[in-house]
């Protein structure tokens, strides 16, 4: 009775203290959610902008285009095509900051306490420099003429340079590069409380090193994985700035796409249309991520 | 260092004036006015900007964008804050249409009589009502003769390249200069809504895409220099200061035509600081500055009078010189709204 009657005294005050975080939700992200959503219903204006006039024209563009010449629609799959090459190249992404990040998760988690924080704090050094600045980079390292290229050569494992800058693999190396901390960090919050001894347990009762992992290590901290993995994925299918430079405007993913209609394309409606795709199909994710987790 | 020990004693004195002038009257002491400039990349002399703002005690911000269409998209999308900015002859056409410029007569400035005779009368700003000369040029392609040996002249360079230069083109992320090519390419005429005609740019465009390394405006002469790509589409000035670096690179006269332009200083809708604006663009008439700018980008003045003051390379440059027998390159105007809707359609099936 006594705690109940604690509970409603200090509902006022909790409320009170969450509503700066809510006031921030709500005036930074479901307002101009809901202009994009709004703006997606309507017409493009001719040099950006919109028209208002209600209109699905912008996501029938996303499943059908119109016939140059005699004006009937068709089915077109581009637009689905960036979908999916987004989602792969996020996947890529976040598979190899997973097959690099556990390790060294698991290596800072292992060093003595007061040297742990020396190796997250190695870890995060670069990632002071802009996204922008360590991108710019990336290119300059991969480039034909470029210190990669150079060296390999120089080891005569390669006669004439490989092409590695403007390709595919391009935007993926940047990707895995923009959001291996990301992966990193909450595995290595994770490992941090596993008790390392339950794996000398496993050793002892004849668990070889790869089973002690499977069974033992990985699913011991099942959450700092999944963490790690929406947090590397959800960026990356939104990533912009890999693909427009390391793929020199030519690997088109969805945050291009985007972009382009808002600039060079000048169809709001569209990018906006785009943009409420994309963030259905992030939600449905997440559901799914969050439903699995519930039924473990 | 130097700069910052000779300016500390000055701030110190306007300091101690400022305190004694407090201490004397009510009234403070004026804020030195600002002036915030949105302008091409590579586009500006940071010495004349240096010598604008001691003259006038005005504190310039700089920034940069890298096409006419992304200038355009931050104006509709209600960015502001920007007093000045450098839009081609098409875009202030446009600019003035969507009411997004400040009148500002430019006949009435004392160095209006600057102004070269061939763009005192312009089509996109009759009576330059809202705009003043920058600087003007040419949009054509550059090539390196070490990679590829033959004729470069003519836009089968961009379409229908040799093998030597496959896979090592850029194409500039402007959709009207690749659009425009691609007609001139196939001979049809500028700004058409002929579907059949546009269906087959459309389809030439995405066919040379597989030759394409890039389709970057940034770093475009970066990448020339380097020898990331043999080829890039560039400006005349561009592809002058990109010449310096590397004798190889040479500048294509297409026999199919190409594209003149004229860059332009406006002030944007909204300025807060119109009056400083306004001096900026006195200013940059001046032919000592207009020529100071050309020495850095490599373009041309848009008054007269600046010759003496250009540095030696411009002499006889190849990049300013049209071969005999080449038509006079076109200005574009912008086209109808049926047409840029075509446009950006191509734009984005080339894109994407």
């Amino acid at each position: 009775m006594l705690n109940k009657l604690k509970q409603i005294k200090e509902a006022p005050i909790r409320y009170g203290l969450v509503s700066p975080s809510l006031l921030m939700i709500g005036v930074f992200l479901l307002i101009p959610i809901s202009i994009v959503f709004v703006y997606s219903f309507l017409q493009p204006g001719t040099y950006g902008g919109v028209e208002w006039t209600f209109s699905l024209d912008a996501y029938k563009q996303f499943l059908f285009e119109e016939d140059f010449i005699t004006e009937e629609l068709q089915f077109t799959s581009a637009y689905l095509e960036i979908f999916v090459r987004s989602f792969s190249q996020a996947a890529i992404a976040t598979f190899f900051c997973f097959i690099i990040g556990f390790p060294t998760a698991y290596f800072i988690a292992t060093r003595p306490i007061h040297t742990q924080s020396l190796w997250l704090f190695a870890i995060t050094i670069p990632y002071w420099v802009n996204l922008l600045v360590r991108t710019i980079a990336m290119l300059f390292i991969i480039r034909d003429q470029g210190p990669l290229n150079e060296f390999l050569m120089y080891l005569n494992f390669i006669d004439t340079p490989i092409k590695l800058a403007y390709t595919p693999f391009a935007v993926s190396l940047g990707l895995f590069y923009s959001f291996l901390p990301f992966m990193v960090l909450p595995i290595y919050t994770a490992l941090s409380r596993f008790d390392m001894s339950l794996l000398t347990a496993a050793h002892d009762l004849y668990a070889s090193r790869w089973a002690a992992l499977r069974h033992v290590l990985i699913p011991s901290v099942p959450h700092g994985i999944y963490a790690g993995c929406l947090l590397v994925f959800i960026p990356s299918i939104g990533a912009f700035i890999a693909p427009d430079l390391l793929g020199g405007g030519k690997q088109l993913m969805i945050g291009n796409l985007i972009a382009l209609q808002f600039q060079g394309s000048r169809n709001w409606p569209f990018g906006a249309a785009a943009a409420i795709i994309l963030l259905s199909f992030i939600l449905i994710t997440l559901l799914v991520f969050s439903l699995r987790k519930k039924g473990e | 260092m130097k700069l910052t020990t000779s300016k500390l004693p000055h701030k110190a004195k306007l300091l101690a004036i400022a305190i004694t002038a407090g201490l004397f009257s009510s009234t403070a002491v004026q804020a030195a006015g600002e002036l915030n400039i949105y302008n091409w990349s590579d586009y500006m002399d940071q010495a004349v900007l240096d010598k604008f703002s001691k003259k006038y005690d005005v504190k310039v911000t700089y920034d940069t964008y890298d096409s006419n269409e992304t200038l355009l998209s931050k104006l509709k999308s209600g960015v502001t804050g920007y007093d000045v900015a450098v839009p081609g002859d098409y875009m202030v056409k446009i600019l003035i249409d969507e009411d997004l410029l400040e009148k500002i007569e430019g006949s009435k400035l004392s160095n209006y009589k600057n102004i070269k005779s061939e763009l005192k009368d312009v089509y996109y700003d009759p009576g330059h009502q809202y705009s003043v000369p920058y600087q003007t040029g040419t949009t054509s392609f550059v090539v390196d003769t070490d990679v590829y040996k033959g004729d470069i002249n003519s836009l089968d360079m961009l379409f229908n390249p040799p093998e030597e230069l496959k896979g090592k083109i850029n194409m500039f992320r402007d959709v009207n200069n690749v659009i425009n090519a691609a007609l001139r390419y196939k001979g049809f005429e500028i700004c058409n809504n002929n579907r059949e005609e546009l269906k087959q740019v459309n389809d030439l465009l995405i066919e040379a895409k597989q030759n394409w390394q890039s389709i970057a405006s940034d770093g475009a002469k970066e990448m020339l220099i380097t020898g990331d790509v043999a080829l890039s589409m560039a400006w005349n000035g561009m592809a002058l200061q990109a010449r310096l670096e590397k004798p190889s690179l040479q500048y294509a006269y297409p026999k199919e035509n190409m594209t003149a332009w004229a860059d332009n200083l406006v002030v944007l809708k909204g300025s807060k600081n119109i009056e400083n604006a306004k001096l900026f663009l006195n200013f940059m008439l001046e032919p000592e500055n207009a020529a100071a700018i050309s020495n850095v980008t490599g373009y041309t003045p848009g008054v007269v009078g600046a010759d003496q003051y250009l540095v030696a390379e411009f002499k006889g440059a190849p990049e300013f010189t049209l071969p005999e027998g080449n038509p006079t390159p076109q200005f574009v105007p912008p086209c109808s709204p049926e047409v840029v809707k075509f446009y950006d359609r191509i734009w984005t099936n080339l894109l994407r």
